[in-house]
């Protein structure tokens, strides 16, 4: 087995499908909510013309619906078919999240949401409205417990290693599903997704403005979807800035890495505008980027919330960081310390099998003391160089910035569409208007899909943050069997994307020559 | 905490994952209507079944998942072992399975780009691939497989995986008679409970070409032959248990077991005649609506104590056929003491899972479907 190119098409296979079922979960969380708020005002008003809108936008929810499961499948079983090592290192731990979100999450939203399609005339409008919101609140449980088991493996806590099953094991449940990067990342991703689906609705509505049909339907969306949107953006915009931070004192490797940033300082500057020199190199003189143009202070205060405090570059963190006046979460550990480290618990680990095997206890519990005591830099044992844990810096620092522009661009949006209107009705008319929505409508799937690529490919090379690097992390299986379900994976999402938004802009089209309200 | 706990926290993972694999094998009436689409129906006898088996798909598909992710919680190095291992096996069924998700919503929607009967292919792909591969996959159990288990693998970093499988990954498997055996076994069960859940749920069937009462006895009775040999071959098999620290050969050890276990015999032959009344009752009756019942509470007695028969009293629940060491066992392979125990505590909501499961089913199927319904339907398939 070729263990490097298994490790590659792993990889892109993972993130094929996470990125594919990412363009669909997001529509399905933010426009579960959009619909569940409409049925509300139905149900309040039993305004038939309220239902009628909440049934237009209900179908488009539910073709996106679809893809989303089906994209989902392959994600869960992928730990296991391509992961396999990693299920079982960490399967104690991040098993758990993934079976409690198919016991409550899965069940309430599979079922429900059978109500909500076809339940119209079944039962009554409130078990219709309450099956609605259950819908929309299993989608969102369902991205608590996945978001859950992601952002252990960035921020790996609650747990123990067991030497004699050569696993980690969980030994604290709440800090697993209550830890502070969990808590964020859940609100962040899941206010994005309000954003999104707001977009979607802005986006949507705008079109059949600038179509002049369903002039009422559309601006009764608008409304609603930029109310959402806003909250969405501003709420998105505030867990971000508790994301940065989180990732400065858990990943700062991450945090150097979406900056370009070798050696750091205190009162850091953040780039505002940059090209990465990709020849650059930890520990040489190289420039790390070209053209730049910074925001004085930026990501001292991005970071940590003060100007004044020290963030650590790429050089720094593997050299080892010695001064630190505001830094105190920032580990000191030079990354060829820890490789060392890393490399003496595997040698310990080893030695203490060993010792189990042949009943010789003392040398066992002498083993164990070394283990423990290394146990923290358990992956670094596996790279050949510090180098080597290092995260794509181009990758990461483009995700970033696109993604914060996009951001910054929609939260305009959002104001200017409020401003509009409650200030300025008549440009609802404006053909510039409504395209400017039409086409933020890619935007800010690019905006999600980036913030994503900035998470994952940004905590590279690890699974499991320190403690498993990827290569450790896969299955044996040729690379040339990876090729062919990654092919085959490729080729189906995309043709099945294409249905999806053709079926989706003919729906549109075909609903916009009727009354939609009826 | 005591060694005992884990011994019986074991016992009980192992019990609810029967528990969820026996509901599996029960919802799998999903993909035995699936097979149907194409067997003379007209097209509104087909888009009436489509739309009977729609309102349903995902407590199947969702039970897939939680299959899943309960054994990763529960018996990680199963998952491990299995899904890294059987690769191509678990690929397909996976595959079967997104096409399944898909082909419900946009069969019938005007813009889908590849034409119904692409979407319904699709849907008699996963009823024949799905049942078949599953039972295949869970043939693994009964019957062993080529893999083995080096936890020491991880401490070199050139070759760090520490399972492995036979070079083919889940294709052997494939073409495994006694696997294929239980799969088409799975395969006539589902049919005959999705001919069952249509006589249930359908008011008018004269659209569906053949009776749906033949049809539940044509595969109803392949199931009952199928399943009279697979039980002759299941206990005629020689298994793995684990005594004093090694793995020990014993012949014929799914008799042995069940004889010794007797309760799960009881269900099995309970089970069994359950279905068996189910199909004969529907069969030979012109009016008569609930054999799926029957054959649904029958079909899940039946797995339950089939996989406790495999995986209770020591035996190695999936058995390795090049390297007994490797075997896997409850105890073996499962979780720690404290995940298993926290998710006993999470296990405790499962029934109020199942209680709003059925009483939405109650309120969706209380009326049967109707074509007239269906048309009428903004959202039918």
């Amino acid at each position: 087995m070729d263990l490097l190119a298994t490790v590659n098409w792993s990889r892109a296979q993972f993130a094929l499908t996470a990125m594919y079922h990412w363009l669909f979960v997001p529509l399905t969380i933010g426009l579960a909510l959009i619909v569940a708020i409409m049925e509300t005002i139905y149900y309040r008003t039993r305004n038939e013309r309220w239902k009628g809108l909440t049934k237009f936008w209900m179908a488009l929810f539910g073709i996106n619906f679809a893809i989303g499961v089906a994209t989902g499948l392959i994600l869960e079983f992928e730990f296991g078919t391509n992961w396999s090592n990693y299920s079982w290192f960490v399967g104690d731990i991040f098993g758990a999240p993934l079976a409690i979100e198919g016991i409550f999450a899965f069940f309430l939203e599979a079922t429900f949401v059978a109500v909500m399609f076809f339940g119209w005339k079944k039962v009554s409008p409130g078990f219709h409205l309450a099956s609605t919101w259950l819908t929309a609140f299993g989608v969102a449980l369902s991205a608590w417990w996945i978001l859950v088991a992601n952002a252990w493996m960035q921020y790996p806590v609650g747990m123990e290693f067991d030497p004699d099953q050569m696993r980690n094991v969980m030994t604290d449940f709440s800090a697993v599903a209550l830890s502070p990067v969990a808590v964020n990342k859940f609100f962040h991703a899941v206010f994005s997704t309000w954003t999104l689906a707001g977009v979607f609705v802005v986006g949507v509505s705008a079109w059949l403005l600038w179509r002049k049909r369903n002039i009422e339907a559309a601006r009764l969306s608008l409304k609603i979807g930029t109310w959402v949107g806003l909250a969405g953006i501003v709420l998105t915009l505030w867990t971000g800035d508790g994301s940065a931070v989180n990732v400065a004192r858990v990943q700062p490797m991450k945090l150097a890495a979406m900056e370009g940033l070798y050696d750091g300082k205190v009162g850091q500057e953040l780039v505002g505008f940059g090209f990465v020199n990709t020849d650059k190199k930890p520990g040489d003189d190289l420039p790390a980027i070209h053209a730049e143009i910074s925001i004085p202070y930026g990501l001292s205060v991005l970071a940590n919330h003060d100007p004044n405090s020290f963030v650590p570059g790429i050089n720094d963190l593997i050299k080892g960081v010695s001064l630190t006046p505001q830094g105190d979460t920032i580990n000191t550990v030079s990354y060829a310390e820890r490789i060392s480290m890393g490399r003496e618990a595997r040698e310990a680990l080893a030695a203490y099998s060993t010792a189990r095997k042949s009943g010789d206890e003392s040398a066992a519990a002498t083993a164990l003391k070394t283990l423990r005591d290394n146990y923290k830099y358990f992956g670094y044992g596996y790279f050949d160089e510090p180098a080597d844990a290092v995260p794509p810096v181009a990758t990461t620092f483009y995700s970033f910035r696109v993604m914060v522009i996009t951001g910054g661009y929609l939260l305009l949006l959002f104001v200017m569409l409020i401003f509009v209107y409650y200030r300025k009705p008549e440009f609802l008319e404006k053909p510039w208007l409504h395209w400017v929505c039409i086409i933020s409508i890619p935007l800010v799937w690019i905006c999600s899909q980036a913030g994503w690529v900035l998470a994952e490919v940004g905590r590279q090379p690890w699974t499991i943050q320190d403690l498993l690097p990827v290569q450790a992390a896969v299955s044996a299986i040729p690379s040339s069997n990876v090729v062919l379900t990654f092919c085959l994976f490729a080729l189906l999402f995309t043709m099945l994307l294409a249905a999806e938004i053709s079926i989706m802009l003919r729906y549109i089209s075909r609903k916009s020559k009727t009354n939609i309200m009826e | 905490m005591t060694m005992d706990n884990l011994q019986l926290l074991q016992s009980y993972w192992w019990l609810l994952i029967a528990v969820i694999g026996g509901l599996l094998v029960f919802l799998l009436f999903v993909q035995g209507g699936q097979t149907m689409l194409f067997c003379g129906a007209t097209p509104e006898g087909r888009k009436l079944m489509v739309n009977s088996l729609g309102r349903k798909w995902e407590l199947t598909f969702t039970t897939l998942v939680l299959f899943g992710g309960a054994f990763f919680a529960s018996f990680p190095l199963f998952y491990s072992t299995s899904f890294g291992g059987a690769y191509w096996l678990w690929m397909l069924i996976l595959l079967s399975f997104v096409l399944q998700a898909v082909s419900y919503e946009y069969r019938s929607k005007p813009g889908n780009i590849y034409g119904r009967n692409t979407f319904d292919a699709f849907l008699l792909f996963n009823g024949l691939v799905g049942c078949v591969l599953l039972g295949v996959a869970v043939g693994t159990l009964f019957f062993g497989a080529e893999f083995t288990v080096q936890k020491s693998n991880l401490l070199n970093p050139g070759n760090p995986v520490i399972s492995t499988w036979a070079p083919t990954h889940g294709l052997e498997a494939i073409a495994n008679w006694r696997c294929l055996l239980l799969g088409f076994m799975v395969f006539f069960l589902a049919r005959t409970q999705g001919a069952l859940y249509f006589i249930n749920n359908i008011s008018d069937t004269k659209d569906f070409g053949i009776s749906l009462r033949n049809r539940v006895l044509i595969s109803g009775t392949i199931f009952a032959i199928l399943f009279i040999g697979f039980v002759a071959v299941l206990f005629c098999t020689t298994g793995l248990r684990y005594v004093d620290g090694e793995f020990v050969s014993e012949p014929n050890i799914y008799l042995h077991n069940a004889l010794d276990m007797w309760p799960l015999a009881a269900m099995i032959v309970a089970g069994a005649l359950m279905v068996l009344f189910g199909i004969y009752r529907s069969a030979f009756s012109s009016s008569y609506r609930y054999g799926i019942w029957w054959t649904g509470i029958g079909s899940v007695l039946v797995v339950i104590a089939l996989l406790l028969l495999t995986g209770y009293a020591d035996t190695a629940y999936m058995r390795s056929v090049i390297d007994p060491a490797s075997s896997l066992t409850i105890a073996n392979s499962s979780s720690s003491l404290f995940t298993l125990k926290t998710m006993s505590y999470v296990s405790i909501g499962v029934p109020v899972v199942l209680a709003y499961i059925v009483y939405v089913w109650y309120k969706m199927n209380k009326r049967p479907l109707t074509a007239a319904e269906v048309n009428a339907d903004s959202h039918s398939y």
